[in-house]
């Protein structure tokens, strides 16, 4: 076992107990969570294994909709993240991301906050267009999402923030 | 052959994606319809129990609010208890069943869930305390929902917020019957339908349960009437509902269990034969 992959289970549980024990609470304006959980997904190591990150997407997904007894919605909102994740690499960073070291969990730049933010709204995108699963309630879904993103976005910086390896 | 495994394994991350996604698209639906898969609800052990552990801490922060909820029930049953008519004249009419017809089982909201369209709240107490489907959940304000899912421990129920919800209900006054419905955009109105033009309807209405299914028994208190509407096609009052209950604040709530839904059942099953 090396040390990343021992940080990224740490990270799923951390992420994963916060989420259910604090932030699915909070019900702003009556309606309105952050989903940090999926903070997970965004700093998963940009070379790591791909099917890796599906498979525990998934998982993390199944584990919140036990959670919120809402069926697959959350498990199918990770898995299009993970799935989607590489494009969106190659749109915040160019195209040969894969060659230079990203690292996001740094000082937020553009390209960051970009990534950070396209990761968001679709992952929050799918979320609620399957959690509501009417075509008809699209101007509740485009709201839902709008608000849950930026409350989001704060927090995923800031958990960033906090959570930052001491400078060595 | 060859073909087949050597495209399998060039788009085996697509596969493997498409394969995860149908999984979490076949959940999602199910939980949609009316019968929802078991295995990915809150009332399984784990789930239940990690609620159960948040909940003995949440609680404390609302002691205050329950003894006080529990203080005006008490007042209000020893109301009821002292106004009563002198028991011995009253002949005892157990003989036909007439009376002793609900068990009430006492059980706690261990996770309350008011922010999605289809909401659902967890109990702490299950099968091993005689819960069942389909039985019907008050507290001392109102109706919360009707036990939807249940394992040993635990138990779920689906909310009156919940667009799936549809509860039999009439007018207190009146008696005009109609159906309880959520449209899933405040937690503390819901809708009445199907209340006939006929029916005399006034602002500040009581609602009530209606008695006409085994699940909850009449005259539990609903709501008032907030809003009048009425659909001019089909000639039936839309009514605005507002709760007596704060459904974003619950804590004891009472499970029904009406000893004649087994017979009532059984009958109407003979008869759709």
């Amino acid at each position: 076992m090396n040390s990343a992959v021992l940080i990224n289970i740490a990270r799923f549980i951390l992420l994963l107990a916060a989420q259910i024990l604090i932030f699915n609470n909070i019900n702003f304006l009556g309606y309105i969570n952050p989903y940090p959980y999926m903070l997970f997904i965004i700093l998963y190591p940009v070379n790591g294994n791909k099917y890796g990150l599906l498979l525990a997407s998934f998982f993390l997904g199944i584990i919140m909709d036990m959670f919120c007894n809402s069926g697959g919605v959350h498990a199918a909102a990770c898995v299009v993240l993970a799935f989607c994740r590489p494009y969106i690499f190659k749109f915040s960073f160019g195209l040969s991301y894969e060659y230079q070291t990203v690292r996001l969990n740094d000082v937020l730049t553009p390209e960051r906050f970009s990534f950070i933010l396209i990761a968001v709204v679709i992952h929050h995108f799918v979320l609620f267009l399957l959690e509501i699963f009417k075509l008809n309630f699209l101007p509740e879904i485009l709201l839902k999402t709008v608000l849950s993103t930026i409350f989001t976005i704060i927090l995923c910086i800031t958990i960033i923030y906090i959570i930052k390896p001491g400078k060595r | 052959m060859q073909q087949i495994f050597n495209f399998i394994f060039k788009n085996s991350h697509r596969l493997l994606f498409l394969l995860l996604l149908g999984i979490s698209l076949v959940l999602t639906v199910q939980a949609h319809s009316f019968h929802r898969s078991k295995v990915i609800s809150s009332a399984n052990f784990l789930t239940g129990g990690v609620y159960e552990q948040i909940n003995s801490f949440s609680e404390y922060l609302r002691l205050k609010d329950q003894n006080e909820e529990l203080a005006i029930e008490n007042a209000r049953l020893k109301s009821l208890l002292f106004n009563a008519k002198d028991t011995t004249s009253i002949p005892k009419i157990d003989s036909i069943k007439g009376v002793d017809k609900v068990n009430i089982i006492v059980s706690k909201v261990i996770h309350n869930s008011y922010n999605s369209q289809e909401n659902y709240l967890t109990l702490n107490s299950g099968s091993a305390a005689g819960v069942q489907p389909d039985m019907g959940v008050v507290n001392s304000a109102g109706i919360v929902g009707i036990i939807d899912k249940t394992s040993k421990n635990y138990a779920t129920v689906l909310s009156i917020l919940n667009v799936k919800s549809q509860i039999n209900a009439k007018i207190k006054k009146s008696n005009h019957f109609g159906s309880l419905v959520w449209n899933g955009k405040s937690t503390g109105f819901v809708q009445l339908i199907d209340i006939p033009r006929l029916a005399s309807v006034r602002k500040g209405d009581t609602i009530v349960t209606g008695g006409q299914s085994v699940i909850f028994p009449s005259n539990i208190g609903i709501g008032t009437i907030s809003k009048i509407q009425i659909d001019n096609e089909t000639n039936y009052y839309t009514l605005t509902i507002k709760l007596f209950n704060d459904m974003t604040n619950l804590g004891h709530v009472y499970i029904i269990k009406s000893k004649d839904r087994e017979e009532v059942l059984n009958l109407e099953k003979k008869e759709n034969e």
